[in-house]
């Protein structure tokens, strides 16, 4: 059985060069060896359970999960609901810690998103808690709640609409005081479907010709709001989630296939466009959203 | 369903009936929520809708009322507003300048989902914010000559057919009432010419 090291920290900001391991392996049985990680974001847990996934799809056998061995990150885990999805994909070498029945600081479990139904329950479940992390975390107004739900909503709705296959969601709020002097709210998206170039070559790979990549198919959904469809009123939702991200100045990326496209506020150093990253199937989508600062208010 | 009675000048002989979006949701989609949200759970509210519409004589005056609708997304507005919009002036469509829409329980949060997928399709729609003595509103895409014209007739009420060209002396100003009829936005009685805000005829239904 070939052995892959999860690393340390599995976050959105380092998940890329862990699916390039992934995609790059030999076929044949995997161990995915956790037992160093130390810290995990939604992004992390979702790329983890894709990585699963795609190994799963392409070996008779499922891969097999070594659970971290700090007992701060396997209970983390535990309260955000991964050990039950792992379930769904791979082995465990080990059972995984009993998750606690009692009061849970988490915003949105990992959860997923393969029905209609499944968005409704998302959008349901997080009314109250988002409530009290976007007015007394985050400092947002009110409303604020809908409009999480709305983007909420729409960015599952993702995942129903194009990626052809189930996905994931997750999200939880995080105090970045190093790094930022702020918390942060991180929701995580992702599936291994089709992706963005193949949902939409048949309507507009024509007209890009050779030029037809992954990066274009990003830049024809996330900037001009081309969808599949040819229905008019299709393609709002990513357009209406960027808007309503910029206007909390948080960030929104969209990774699919070898690229990434994002909106990045002054605070994040993400580059607006990546191409040639490591390939892998399916769209995975983050956004972040800061605490809002005193002097804007 | 409310059905006008025979006779009368002032009777726009439409029907009207009143729709309780959140009363759809509890029919016609397997759970209820109160949370507006993804295509199919909007195109089948869109779907009840025009389910009832087909079972009254038209013309027929349709009233929605957003007003249980805690979160409303940008595919339900797309498909509960703009899409049943649509079916109204569309003019393949066997309804088509005879079912009159008004979007009435608006909450701020509905504003902007509405808003965007009306300006998308370039449709105007006759909106009324949550509360019975809020004013009635013209809402998306519409030129401040039709703004100006949907007004007169809004405050009037009724414009009798014969004194649509006192309210109205300039072509430019009816033809725009043409065109705001057209649209859905106001009923102009198929007789007597007559212009009838839609939400002097929501109220003579109440």
């Amino acid at each position: 059985m070939r052995v892959l090291e999860v690393p340390a920290t599995l976050s959105y900001k380092t998940l890329d060069p862990f699916l390039g391991q992934v995609t790059e392996s030999p076929d044949g049985r995997v161990l995915l060896d956790a037992r160093g990680l130390s810290w995990i974001d939604p992004v992390g847990m979702i790329g983890l359970l894709s990585a699963g996934r795609f190994l799963a799809d392409r070996s008779e056998h499922p891969p097999v999960l070594r659970s971290p061995e700090s007992s701060e990150v396997s209970g983390y885990l535990s309260r955000m609901g991964f050990f039950e999805r792992v379930r769904e994909g791979f082995e465990l070498v080990s059972p995984p810690p009993r998750r606690s029945s009692g009061a849970s600081d988490v915003l949105l479990e990992l959860s997923k998103i393969s029905e209609n139904h499944d968005v409704h329950d998302v959008v349901e479940r997080v009314q109250e808690r988002a409530g009290h992390i976007l007015s007394r975390t985050l400092r947002y107004p009110p409303s604020a709640v809908v409009q999480f739900s709305v983007i909420l909503s729409e960015v599952c709705q993702n995942i129903l609409e194009h990626a052809e296959a189930p996905g994931w969601v997750a999200a939880q709020s995080y105090n970045w005081s190093r790094r930022l002097g702020r918390h942060v709210l991180i929701l995580a998206v992702g599936d291994t479907g089709r992706g963005f170039r193949r949902s939409l070559e048949g309507e507009h790979s024509g007209r890009f010709g050779d030029r037809w990549s992954d990066s274009t198919a990003l830049e024809a959904a996330f900037l001009h709001g081309l969808t599949r469809f040819p229905d008019q009123g299709r393609g709002q939702g990513i357009q209406q989630m960027r808007r309503q991200v910029r206007r909390w100045d948080g960030v929104i990326s969209v990774r699919s296939g070898t690229a990434r496209i994002a909106d990045v506020p002054e605070w994040e150093d993400l580059p607006p466009l990546e191409e040639d990253l490591p390939a892998f199937p399916g769209a995975q989508i983050t956004i972040l959203l800061p605490e809002r600062v005193q002097e804007s208010e | 369903m409310i059905t006008a009675g025979d006779g009368g000048d002032l009777d726009p002989q439409l029907d009207a009936f009143s729709v309780d979006v959140r009363d759809l949701l509890q029919r016609s989609v397997a759970n209820l929520y109160s949370h507006l949200v993804t295509r199919p759970t909007g195109r089948a509210v869109r779907l009840a809708i025009e389910a009832q519409l087909r079972e009254i004589s038209l013309p027929a005056l349709s009233l929605v009322d957003l007003s249980s609708v805690s979160v409303l997304d940008y595919s339900c507005a797309d498909e509960v507003v703009a899409k049943l919009l649509l079916r109204g002036v569309e003019g393949s469509n066997p309804h088509s300048g005879s079912v009159f829409f008004i979007f009435q329980g608006l909450k701020a949060h509905h504003r902007e989902p509405i808003l965007e997928v009306l300006n998308r399709h370039e449709l105007a729609a006759v909106v009324q914010a949550v509360g019975n003595e809020e004013p009635f509103q013209l809402m998306g895409a519409r030129s401040s000559l039709e703004e100006e014209v949907w007004s007169v007739v809004e405050s009037r009420g009724r414009v009798p057919g014969a004194r649509v060209s006192e309210a109205f002396p300039d072509g430019r100003q009816r033809e725009t009432v043409d065109g705001l009829a057209r649209r859905g936005l106001l009923f102009r009685h198929p007789l007597k010419g007559d212009l009838h805000a839609l939400s002097h005829l929501a109220r003579r239904f109440e």
